[in-house]
């Protein structure tokens, strides 16, 4: 279940907090003691969407558990702004694992605590969160995650995608969405940019495992990023979260325009946000002001070459018939299909 | 060396990491001036005492009102409300109700007794206040808030000027101005009625006045020449109103025709409907070129007040007038077209504007008068040292509210002058337009309508037309206010940082930034609602 939202008719609650909400009506992300998972001093790019995305999601399962959390990382950009030797931004407890593992490293975690919990059955309970990258998880890592979701292990995996491999210097994954230009999908030829008919969009794939809890959210929904960290902790068993964290090298976007160009994914209906339990769709989160793609697109550049020197309106067509297609599907004009 | 195989270095935060070195532009905090605060007249801090409104804590948004402007039930009824449209909200769905919201406070404060805070200790100078009306009462409030012994004289049995002898009770109700005005007296303003300034000069040499301000109005009702026989009955539209607040009422007979377009005009139609008569304004322009408000025509119009647009009269006689067609030419100016008509009329009120009386100012040295208003500078002095003037007795729009600005504007500069200093306004703040938003975070709200009085009492009796709001909608509407320019702790910045470098210092307290690790991405300050967040160049 995504968030209801609160009849609080001054911002609604689009914004973090406000002062006029009880606290209990606040996002995590609002509260001064929040956990802060992911500490100041980290080398993210200015802007990072994925090191806002990772502290929302993570503050946000810290709060759902008291902290009784540990965190599986796969490498990618998190873990290299994060952690370079022998420094660390993290304050949760947290294990650096391979690029294509960290499934199955969380995976092993959660069978070693359970056993750990029978041994001591009045301890405090302690969930596990895997995280990584899209590559890391939709392309190198995605049969160590089949493997967890088809086995239903009590893991919260959490994919942050930037659509790309960024930490690498912005090479095509499984996740680049088509005409983007990354280094290994140049903008050249007839089909320039990352062609069409070609990736994978992991959520469908999460929810054809029919596992308790599938969803999306992005850095510009805090609230219903934060009520979908917490529903996935109230459930037990496999679950997977999908979050769009703009990258603003990869994606050639100024480091103010982060929480814009997710907010223009969600509003366009390119990226999807809805949650699914049991490989049912459960929810969709609405598009407010429906926005041509192109409002999306211009301000990319990694997307220039569909403006300039002359416009490619037949791909941008194209684009527009793939967020088509999305609002149909998850019914993200009327909220939902239910 | 007890480390673990291959570890040789103790671990550490990345807080050692100051990224706040990679900025080249840096987030500062700022206040805005929110378009409403900038177009009201009387200077009202408006997003600040909505501010406290939102929070239901009515009594602080009223002391926050009432620091510019000590009469806001009266405001939250005739201003015509500036500050609405300027306010950004239009552009997300309507303007928020700020006058209507105005209203509410100024009745919870009548309805609750808030008195004004306590005045400053003496100052051991005594200034006169010449008329009662809004320019008179605002200077003296705020005089009196400096410390100064003020003493005001009003030439009427009541005081409010205008207030009280042109805007009739079903828009202004009487006990509204005495509450507010014992209010200002309660500061130890002393109010003497029926007492007319015939000399300024001898007034204030006889009761060793330090200073003055001149708050006379205008109200000597403007003639036209209209050929009229002996039996023609015509009278101004002042005194007919003037006449209503007294024991005889006007006597004008059933068919009264009102000559003008203004808002004086329309008040006079409708006094008169409201008396039984069946009132006819006659105009010599078209409704939208008229210099009433739209509303108030629009409000005549429903209590069965009729209108000859485009219209003048020619002659005028016994029981009837004669008034003849106008077209518009290119120009949009009235031409006569030759074409005349005769109306029933018992009599003609002519509502064509008001003069000044400037009989107390003759002999008085270094004054300038010109288009018969006093001239004054920029400190709302004469040309006289000492002798200040305001509202409709000076260049101005004549509004109440303007009337209200005029009056605080000269205590401050009067308050300098009698310390021999001269008064400096704080620089003003940098203005919030719109494009300074982040408009995604509010949500739709659309804007409470007030309740009107029924269509039948609105024709037969004097009450009140237009109805407040009550707590919940007053407070639903506070809420629909942006904050436009000025932080109001809706805790963006601090969620949004990817780098935890905003500080949350605690309710009431707003936020500061840690610039050891800010990277100066820009994302509080795009993100920020209501654009209280500048990105500055780093020096260097
Ligand atoms: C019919 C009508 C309706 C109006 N409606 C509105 C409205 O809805 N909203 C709005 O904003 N404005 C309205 N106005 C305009 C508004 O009333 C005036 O602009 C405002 O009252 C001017 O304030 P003032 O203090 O300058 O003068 P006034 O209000 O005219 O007060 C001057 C006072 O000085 C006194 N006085 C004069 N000479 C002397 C003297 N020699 N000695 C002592 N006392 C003296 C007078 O008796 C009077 O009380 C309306 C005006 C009229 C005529
Ligand atoms: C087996 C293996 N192959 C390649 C790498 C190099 N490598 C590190 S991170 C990365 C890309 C990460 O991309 P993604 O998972 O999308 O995370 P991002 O950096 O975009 O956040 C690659 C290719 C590796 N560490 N291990
Ligand atoms: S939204 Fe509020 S602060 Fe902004 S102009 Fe309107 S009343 Fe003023
Ligand atoms: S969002 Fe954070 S890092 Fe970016 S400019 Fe604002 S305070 Fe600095
Ligand atoms: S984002 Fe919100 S909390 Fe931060 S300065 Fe703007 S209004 Fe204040
Ligand atoms: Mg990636």
């Amino acid at each position: 279940m995504s968030y209801q939202p609160i009849k609080f008719y001054q911002t609604g609650t689009f914004t973090v907090g406000n002062r006029l909400l009880a606290p209990e009506e606040r996002s995590v992300q609002a509260s001064a003691k929040r956990f802060n998972s992911i500490n100041s001093g980290h080398r993210a790019c200015q802007g990072c969407g994925e090191a806002l995305g990772a502290r929302y999601a993570i503050d946000a399962a810290m709060e759902a558990t008291h902290g009784q959390l540990v965190c599986a990382n796969a490498t990618g950009c998190l873990e290299v702004f994060s952690t370079p030797y022998p420094e660390t931004s993290w304050q949760v407890p947290w294990i650096h694992s391979l690029f294509g593992n960290t499934a199955a490293v969380a995976t092993g975690i959660a069978a070693a605590l359970k056993v750990k919990q029978k041994k001591a059955p009045h301890g405090q309970e302690i969930r596990v969160v895997a995280q990584g990258g899209d590559g890391g998880t939709t392309d190198i890592g995605f049969g160590c995650l089949s493997g967890m979701f088809e086995r239903n292990d009590d893991v919260l995996y959490i994919c942050y995608d930037n659509g790309g491999y960024m930490n690498t210097g912005i090479q095509r994954s499984s996740a680049t969405p088509p005409a983007a230009r990354t280094a290994t999908t140049p903008a050249v030829g007839v089909e320039p940019g990352n062609v069409f008919g070609q990736g994978k969009f992991v959520p469908a794939i999460a929810m054809a495992h029919e596992i308790p809890y599938v969803a999306t959210a992005t850095v510009a929904d805090l609230r219903d990023l934060e009520a979908k960290v917490r529903r996935a902790m109230e459930i037990r068993g496999a679950r997977y979260l999908h979050i769009l964290v703009p990258c603003p090298l990869g994606w050639g976007t100024a480091s103010h325009d982060t929480i814009r160009m997710a907010r223009l994914a969600k509003e366009t209906g390119l990226f999807p946000v809805f949650s699914a339990e049991h490989g049912e769709q459960k929810s969709a989160l609405a598009i407010r002001r429906q926005l041509p793609v192109e409002e999306y697109l211009k301000p990319q550049k990694r997307y220039a070459h569909l403006f300039a020197p002359t416009p490619r309106v037949e791909v941008l067509a194209q684009l527009q018939a793939l967020a088509d297609r999305n609002i149909k599907r998850y019914g993200l004009l009327d909220g939902g299909k239910q | 060396m007890d480390k673990p195989f291959a570890i040789t270095l103790d671990p550490g935060s990345s807080l050692a990491n100051r990224t706040g070195s990679w900025r080249t532009f840096r987030p500062v905090y700022l206040d805005r001036l929110p378009p409403c605060n900038a177009a009201c007249p009387a200077g009202e801090n408006i997003q600040g005492w909505l501010y406290h409104a939102e929070s239901g804590n009515y009594e602080q948004a009223w002391r926050a009102l009432v620091d510019n402007n000590p009469l806001p039930a009266i405001m939250g009824r005739v201003c015509y409300h500036p500050c609405e449209g300027a306010c950004n909200r239009q552009q997300v769905d309507e303007a928020v109700g700020i006058n209507s919201i105005e209203r509410f406070l100024g009745d919870e404060a009548i309805r609750r007794g808030w008195q004004f805070s306590k005045p400053a200790a003496p100052s051991g100078k005594k200034v006169l206040v010449v008329g009662a009306g809004p320019s008179g009462l605002s200077a003296a409030y705020h005089l009196a808030r400096l410390g100064h012994a003020v003493t005001i004289r009003e030439a009427g049995p009541y005081a409010g000027g205008m207030m009280r002898f042109g805007i009739p009770k079903y828009r202004l109700p009487r006990e509204v101005i005495e509450a507010e005005v014992q209010r200002i007296v309660n500061l130890g303003v002393t109010l003497t009625l029926n007492c007319k300034v015939a000399n300024i000069e001898q007034a204030m040499k006889e009761e060793g006045f330090d200073a003055a301000f001149l708050a006379v109005g205008a109200h000597i009702g403007k003639r036209a020449y209209i050929p009229a026989g002996t039996a023609a009955k015509m009278v101004d539209a002042i005194s007919v109103l003037r006449s209503m607040e007294g024991e005889e009422k006007p006597q004008l007979g059933r068919r009264v025709v009102v000559y003008g377009g203004g808002n004086t005009a329309i008040d006079v139609a409708r006094t008169v409907k409201r008396m039984g008569a069946e009132p006819v304004i006659v105009y010599r322009r078209t409704r939208d070129k008229a210099p009433a408000h739209d509303f108030e025509i629009e409000e005549a119009l429903q209590e069965g007040v009729m209108v000859k647009w485009l219209s003048t009269i020619k002659h005028a006689d016994a029981g009837e007038i004669m008034i003849e067609k106008m077209a518009l030419d290119a120009q949009g100016f009235p031409q006569p077209t030759g074409e005349f008509e005769t109306l029933a009329a018992d009599s003609v009120v002519l509502a064509l504007g008001q003069d000044v009386d400037l009989g107390l100012l003759d002999g008085v040295p270094g004054l300038e008068v010109k288009d018969g208003v006093v001239q004054v500078g920029p400190n709302m002095m004469t040309g006289h040292p000492g002798l200040f003037a305001g509202g409709d007795m000076v260049p101005s729009e004549r509004t109440v509210t303007v009337a209200v600005g005029h009056g605080k504007k000269a205590a401050r500069h009067i308050d300098a002058w009698l310390r021999g200093e001269t008064y400096a306004p704080p620089p003003k703040h940098e203005l919030a337009g719109f494009e300074k938003l982040n408009p995604w975070y509010y949500s739709e709200a659309p804007h409470v309508v007030r309740p009107m009085l029924d269509i039948l009492r609105r024709q037969s009796s004097f009450e009140e037309v237009v109805q407040g709001l009550d707590e919940s909608n007053a407070q639903f509407e506070a809420r629909r206010c942006l904050s436009c320019g000025n932080c109001f702790e809706c805790d963006n910045c601090y969620g949004v940082c990817p780098d935890n470098a905003v500080i949350k210092l605690g309710p009431g307290k707003r936020f500061e930034f840690n610039y050891d690790y800010c990277k100066g991405c820009g994302v509080c300050a795009a993100e920020c609602p209501c654009g209280a967040i500048k990105m500055v160049p780093e020096e260097n």
